[in-house]
């Protein structure tokens, strides 16, 4: 059954993969050529895979404008989960490279759970900041990732 | 008797008490991570990659061979007390296994699901013990046209055979391709899709891609729909002691479910769904009560159970035989080996024999270990089921900003993840599958690099592909498989059209 009525995000998503096909086909033709002597050169396989996406990506856009993906319709979007789970990330992204990991954590970790309907923040904090300083120990220590205590470096 | 000595010193290495204690940790680990639903034994995997500076790459890999098992164990809870999958191979045990718990049958189900996967997963860790060494064999005779042929076929098998949709995958494969492609070419030196930024000269991470894939774009795309459905999860009822009916509905479809499982995981086209849809069928199909299927069919968990850890096992096959991995886990256990900077592959065997006997010989003792974690301790499982979501997942992303910012402490890398996560939740959200965006990005490289020594062997000629009977069998293989289903459908379509 063909749809009359092309759905706008599975348009958009292959409008999305051409232009990356695009962007990578000029990445490709910017590749400077080798001096060095190569059997194959370094731009053959960039050009192969930029191609082959952007004859897919084309395809799909065709078929998302005359015939649907057809997979089952999307739900809304809630978007007061999403926003909070966004803010969450943004706050992480800002405060872990001036405050440090322990605080970007807490404040990621309130912000997704109240996304995911938590309705105790205080109590959040507190979960946070016990996960937050465990997992720091645990993998600055055990793992050896440095992942930096910020502010609170020399009291961790 | 050669294999029997090999595997007798493997277990030497296995059973020392460090590595014990990583078999236990990673069976922990990865029963946790398969129970909990929204992260996998991928993910957990690649969170884990910082390990690799740290200790011996046998125990790394025992470790993360731990993970790897326990997750396919720990999935079947999941999937049977709260009807959400934890992993794809897992499905298929929702459709009875849950049926089951709701007619106050949790028990039997978990029982069955728990030593069928012991029994298969003891079956298939016997076939890789004893056919590994035979494909080395072969192996060694490959050459790099070979190789690159081989990979044509799991590229194929990954994009256009599992999934929806042979287009959504390809246009993944290509996208994980491109990725693979980012940094400086290690044979001419040149940057390629660096876009001039220095961070990008040494590529793109693999723990950045895959955890922003898995964790980023599934807490978001978790939060877009979070209004919608809530899952009940049913408690844990009925005696985890099999009767005597149920062993004899179950021991069969066990041993079938591991005949089944063990060939798809181990040939390059493989995957665990298609053996766990397969065993469902075939035990629908041999079962004398198939009205009872749909309705919670004891063998419908049984069989697909089996087969799904037994593929699992021969994942590992292709993976340590010829470096070539299949899954998405495996793929990110080929980035661990190349880490230590070894080529997984025939030499293998050869060059790196403790580390290769002392992982077969953990997987053994990581599947009692599992059996014995699984069925008694099934209860402390059931505990952190009951995780409330939002916990969870504010716990996830701060996992997952561990394994990104701990690369480099760069904000570029997390902000890197959380661009990946964007294009992650559209993907989800279109049903585009990742498994060959992950795939494509670390067997690309590799295949680039073997295309360039087939071609520098042949002195530039490129019908060498076609004219070395073996590459030329291994592309008809993948052509095969590419056009194959597509054909057999038009063909089906054809024909009830002309009768």
């Amino acid at each position: 059954m063909p749809r009359p009525q092309p759905v706008a995000g599975e348009v958009a998503v292959s409008a999305a993969l051409v232009l990356i096909a695009l962007v990578s086909l000029w990445q490709t033709s910017v590749i400077p050529v080798s001096p060095i002597y190569a059997r194959v050169a370094p731009t053959l396989f960039p050009w192969i895979a930029s191609s082959g996406l952007l004859v897919i990506a084309l395809i799909l856009l065709g078929q998302a404008l005359f015939r649907g993906f057809g997979v089952e319709e999307n739900l809304a979007v809630d978007w007061r989960a999403t926003g909070w789970v966004a803010a969450g990330l943004a706050a992480n992204a800002a405060l872990i490279g001036t405050f440090g990991f322990p605080f970007a954590a807490v404040a990621l970790f309130v912000c997704v759970a109240r996304g995911f309907g938590s309705a105790a923040p205080l109590r959040d904090t507190a979960i946070g900041i016990a996960l937050a300083l465990g997992s720091y120990l645990g993998f600055e220590k055990l793992l050896g990732v440095n992942i930096g205590a910020g502010i609170l470096e020399g009291i961790l | 008797m050669d294999t029997l000595a090999a595997l007798a010193g493997g277990f030497a290495t296995a059973l020392t008490p460090t590595h014990l204690l990583f078999a236990f940790v990673g069976c922990l680990l990865g029963t946790a991570v398969g129970v909990l639903p929204g992260i996998g034994p991928a993910l957990t995997v690649a969170l884990l990659l910082p390990i690799t500076f740290q200790v011996p790459a046998t125990s790394a890999f025992i470790l993360f061979a731990g993970v790897y098992y326990g997750a396919m164990y720990g999935g079947s809870t999941t999937s049977i007390l709260l009807n959400t999958p934890g992993e794809s191979a897992t499905i298929i045990t929702a459709l009875e296994g849950h049926r089951m718990a709701r007619a106050g049958r949790a028990g039997p189900a978990l029982a069955t699901a728990a030593i069928g996967s012991f029994v298969a997963g003891t079956i298939g860790t016997v076939a890789l013990t004893f056919f590994a060494p035979m494909v080395v064999e072969l192996a060694l005779k490959l050459g790099p046209a070979e190789y690159f042929s081989l990979m044509v076929i799991a590229f194929v098998a990954v994009s256009a055979v599992l999934g929806a949709s042979a287009l959504r995958g390809l246009a993944c494969l290509f996208l994980g391709l491109i990725l693979g492609i980012v940094g400086v070419d290690l044979q001419t030196g040149q940057p390629r899709f660096t876009f001039g930024m220095i961070e990008l000269l040494d590529g793109i991470e693999v723990t950045i891609v895959a955890v922003g894939l898995f964790a980023v774009a599934e807490t978001l795309h978790l939060a877009t729909r979070h209004r919608h459905g809530k899952d009940e999860l049913l408690p844990l009822q009925g005696s985890l002691w099999l009767s005597r009916e149920d062993w004899a509905r179950s021991w069969k479809p066990w041993l079938r479910g591991a005949l089944i499982g063990f060939p798809f995981g181990a040939v390059p086209a493989g995957g665990a769904e298609l053996p766990t849809f397969l065993s469902y069928y075939i035990e629908r199909k041999l079962s004398r009560h198939p009205e009872e299927f749909g309705r919670g069919a004891i063998e419908g968990v049984a069989g697909p159970e089996a087969a799904n850890n037994a593929s699992a096992a021969g994942v590992l096959m292709p993976m340590l035989t010829l470096g070539l991995p299949t899954s998405v886990t495996a793929a990110i256990m080929l980035s661990a080996f190349q880490s230590y900077g070894i080529q997984p592959g025939p030499l293998l065997f050869q060059t790196q024999g403790e580390l290769v006997w002392g992982l077969i010989a953990s997987l053994y003792v990581g599947n009692v270990m599992l059996l014995v974690l699984n069925l008694p301790l099934v209860g402390l499982w059931v505990k952190i089921l009951k995780i409330p979501a939002p916990q969870l997942y504010g716990g996830i992303l701060v996992f997952a900003t561990i394994g990104a910012y701990g690369v480099s402490n760069s904000v570029i890398d997390l902000l890197v993840m959380y661009a990946v996560g964007v294009v992650g939740l559209f993907m989800k959200r279109y049903d585009f599958p990742v498994a060959p965006a992950i795939i494509g990005m670390i067997l690309g490289p590799l295949a680039e690099q073997s295309f360039r020594q087939a071609l520098t062997i042949s002195q530039g000629d490129t019908t060498t592909f076609i004219t070395r009977p073996i590459s030329a069998a291994f592309l008809a293989i993948a052509l095969l498989l590419g056009l194959g289903p597509r054909l057999w459908a038009a063909w089906a379509a054809a024909r009830p059209a002309r009768a």
